[in-house]
């Protein structure tokens, strides 16, 4: 178990930053995922904390120590990769034994702690199979087990869900995060899907352009995002983002928010005449497609609501004051919070 | 006007069929396979047959007539001493040949799949053997390895290690080698030209074995905590074993049925020492004219060659399955 700290972390190709001068750090045992779209930089900060990939400039900390220049194994961490790459010529035995044999453990221990991971995963029952013969979930539990045999001190896992359908997927975060909260370990994990981010991380790092935008716990990040990147990035549909005529600003909000005036009231809520021009039945939910002035606006209600709005009409709605989010119309930085974003 | 607009109307039908006919599998598929069927019965069928009969016949370039001797032409090529070498030096080739060409390729193919500056002209440069007509790469060795003229014979003497004093030994003594005048510089001779001529196909087969492991799979066992020599034998080295017996089989069958390189090197010489069974078949049942003898020595090539195809299938099939 150890901290990780990445110190003005950079990695240019040929020029272009991929990661662009980045600080952060966990804290002990904490589950911090890094979240962003594909080509935002995030695997190649994780392959850099992994020792993968040299950075171009910065440092790296494990456990207090500059890891910076060491190989990989050196650093005391283990790695689950979105393909889970295992050695496909190896029973799943072999592969869990592998970083054993590789420290030289002594035969008797190496199989001690190969049927110690195998029994955390539940995989005691195919360890003579080749990963070829397991099923996509077994195989992520495999990765898990080689990951977790040598008892490393910092999980670096890579998009370790994308592979799986999407039943199996909801499961699968639901073990992961378990099995991170039983080891303990310091975690960390990298996705493009927010939902895997919300659900498990206790702390997310949300990063765009090989920079981060924000860090913080689910609940900052949902609902005080540092800037329109963060606040349209996260939610489905995103945030509404809504010009301001009289301030000049940006005023962002929830569709969940958004509700007719009447169902509301009160003078602690804002006001917007809201011009709806289709709606989708999502089964759970209704969303409501539309524009205030110019800007476009969802609205999202539970579909059991009463609220019924029509098509084509322009009805007054509403937002209550303190979920309504200001942000500057250029910069898209975050006006009415006082630390603008960035977390220690 | 009407009669012939029927009749028109009872056309269509005709020429739609008549003109779509190709597109029944049943037609196009025969159509399409059948070049290649005749491909293989003119150039493989026919001459394998023949080559079947004439084993057991007496036919010679002079007497055409096929008169059936039984395995008279078998016993015959077992019983010379000519045939027993040249059976020996078709699998020691072979053997060794190939087993020096697994090793370096697999050093050359692991270098060259290192990032550096000039990667691609090197590629070239191992390739180059490879594109050369053997007929005239082994010229070029003829050459090179000369009895007067060898360029490796005046290297040799620059440094000290040919001629008198030689600290390789009296058999070193003279102004040359005569690497085609000695039996056992000769067999070399033909061994390292082997080598030099399957090593490139071999080395590229490998590469591209080696850049087909996914880098995921490199990048755990670095993680996973493996050396270099650890990620080169329990990694790469199993996950290349499937690619590395396709290069193998390649350089057997090239090998094994070589007879060029014999033939421009030392004709099978001296005295026959290096004789292999395409070269004596040719020598016996061509240049000699007893066409059954040459057919005879020449079947005896087969049964390796038909366990090398069986095998090359079975691989076939297992990357199929995988």
């Amino acid at each position: 178990m150890a901290v990780v700290e990445v110190r003005e972390l950079s990695k240019r190709f040929d020029g272009v930053a991929a990661v662009d001068g980045i600080d952060l750090a966990s804290t002990d045992g904490e589950f911090l995922v890094l979240l962003g779209p594909s080509g935002c930089g995030k695997t190649t900060l994780l392959r850099m904390i992994g020792g993968l990939e040299p950075p171009t400039d910065g440092d790296i900390l494990i456990g207090g120590r500059v890891v910076t220049n060491l190989p990989p194994r050196a650093r005391q961490i283990a790695m689950v990769f979105q393909s889970y790459a295992l050695y496909p010529h190896m029973t799943v035995y072999n592969n869990i034994a592998f970083p054993l044999k590789a420290a030289k453990l002594p035969k008797a221990e190496q199989t001690r702690r190969v049927a110690w991971a195998a029994g955390i995963l539940g995989i005691e029952g195919f360890l003579d199979r080749k990963p070829r013969q397991l099923s996509g979930g077994q195989r992520q539990r495999v990765a898990l087990a080689r990951a977790l045999v040598r008892e490393p001190t910092v999980f670096l896992l890579d998009e370790p869900l994308s592979n799986l359908d999407a039943q199996r997927r909801a499961s699968a975060r639901d073990e992961l995060q378990g099995f991170q909260r039983r080891v303990g370990t310091t975690t960390i994990y990298v996705t493009h899907d927010q939902v895997e981010a919300m659900g498990m991380g206790d702390r997310i790092a949300v990063m765009e352009q090989g920079r981060i935008r924000q860090v913080g716990t689910p609940h900052e990040i949902y609902d005080e995002p540092a800037d329109t990147f963060v606040a349209t990035f996260l939610g489905s549909p995103p945030m509404n983002l809504i010009p301001d005529a009289a301030s000049g600003e940006l005023l962002g909000f929830r569709p969940e928010h958004f509700i007719p005036w009447e169902a509301g009231m009160g003078n602690d809520w804002v006001r917007f005449p809201y011009h709806v021009h289709r709606t989708e039945y999502l089964g759970a939910e209704r969303l409501l497609y539309g524009e205030v002035g110019e800007a476009k606006a969802v609205a999202r209600f539970p579909a059991n609501s009463d609220i019924n709005t029509e098509i084509g009409s322009t009805t007054d709605y509403a937002v209550r004051r303190n979920d309504l989010k200001r942000f500057h119309p250029e910069t898209g930085l975050r006006l009415d919070r006082p630390t603008n974003g960035r977390q220690p | 006007m009407s009669v012939s607009a029927r009749a028109d109307a009872a056309a269509l039908p005709e020429t739609r069929q008549g003109r779509y006919w190709l597109d029944r599998e049943s037609v196009l598929g025969p159509v399409l396979l059948l070049p290649a069927v005749i491909y293989i019965v003119a150039l493989v069928g026919i001459p394998l047959v023949l080559a079947v009969m004439y084993s057991l016949s007496d036919v010679t370039v002079g007497d055409q007539s096929i008169d059936f001797v039984g395995l008279q032409n078998f016993r015959d090529a077992l019983d010379s001493s000519t045939f027993r070498t040249a059976l020996k030096n078709t699998f020691v080739f072979t053997i060794v040949s190939q087993m020096i060409v697994l090793v370096l390729a697999n050093i050359l193919a692991l270098v060259l799949s290192a990032d550096f500056k000039g990667k691609r002209l090197v590629r070239f440069l191992v390739l180059l053997p490879w594109t050369t007509p053997i007929a005239l790469g082994v010229l070029g060795w003829l050459w090179t390895l000369d009895n007067v003229y060898s360029p490796i014979d005046y290297l040799l003497r620059q440094v000290g290690l040919l001629g008198v004093g030689s600290p390789l030994g009296s058999d070193w003594f003279g102004t040359n080698a005569l690497w085609l005048a000695y039996p056992d510089r000769a067999q070399f001779s033909v061994l390292f030209v082997h080598v030099w001529r399957t090593l490139p196909l071999a080395t590229v087969i490998l590469l591209a074995g080696l850049t087909a492991i996914p880098q995921d799979v490199k990048d755990a066992a670095n993680v996973d905590g493996a050396g270099f020599f650890r990620q080169v034998f329990a990694i790469r080295i199993p996950l290349l074993l499937p690619i590395m017996a396709v290069a193998v089989l390649y350089g057997i069958v090239f090998t094994f049925t070589d007879m060029t390189v014999v033939y421009i090197l030392t004709r099978g010489g001296p005295v026959d020492s290096t004789q292999v069974l395409a070269s004596w078949a040719y020598f016996k049942g061509i240049e000699g004219g007893s066409l059954g003898q040459g057919a005879a020595i020449a079947l005896f090539l087969f049964p390796v060659l038909v366990g090398v195809a069986a095998m090359m299938l079975r691989i076939a099939k297992r990357a199929e399955t995988v």
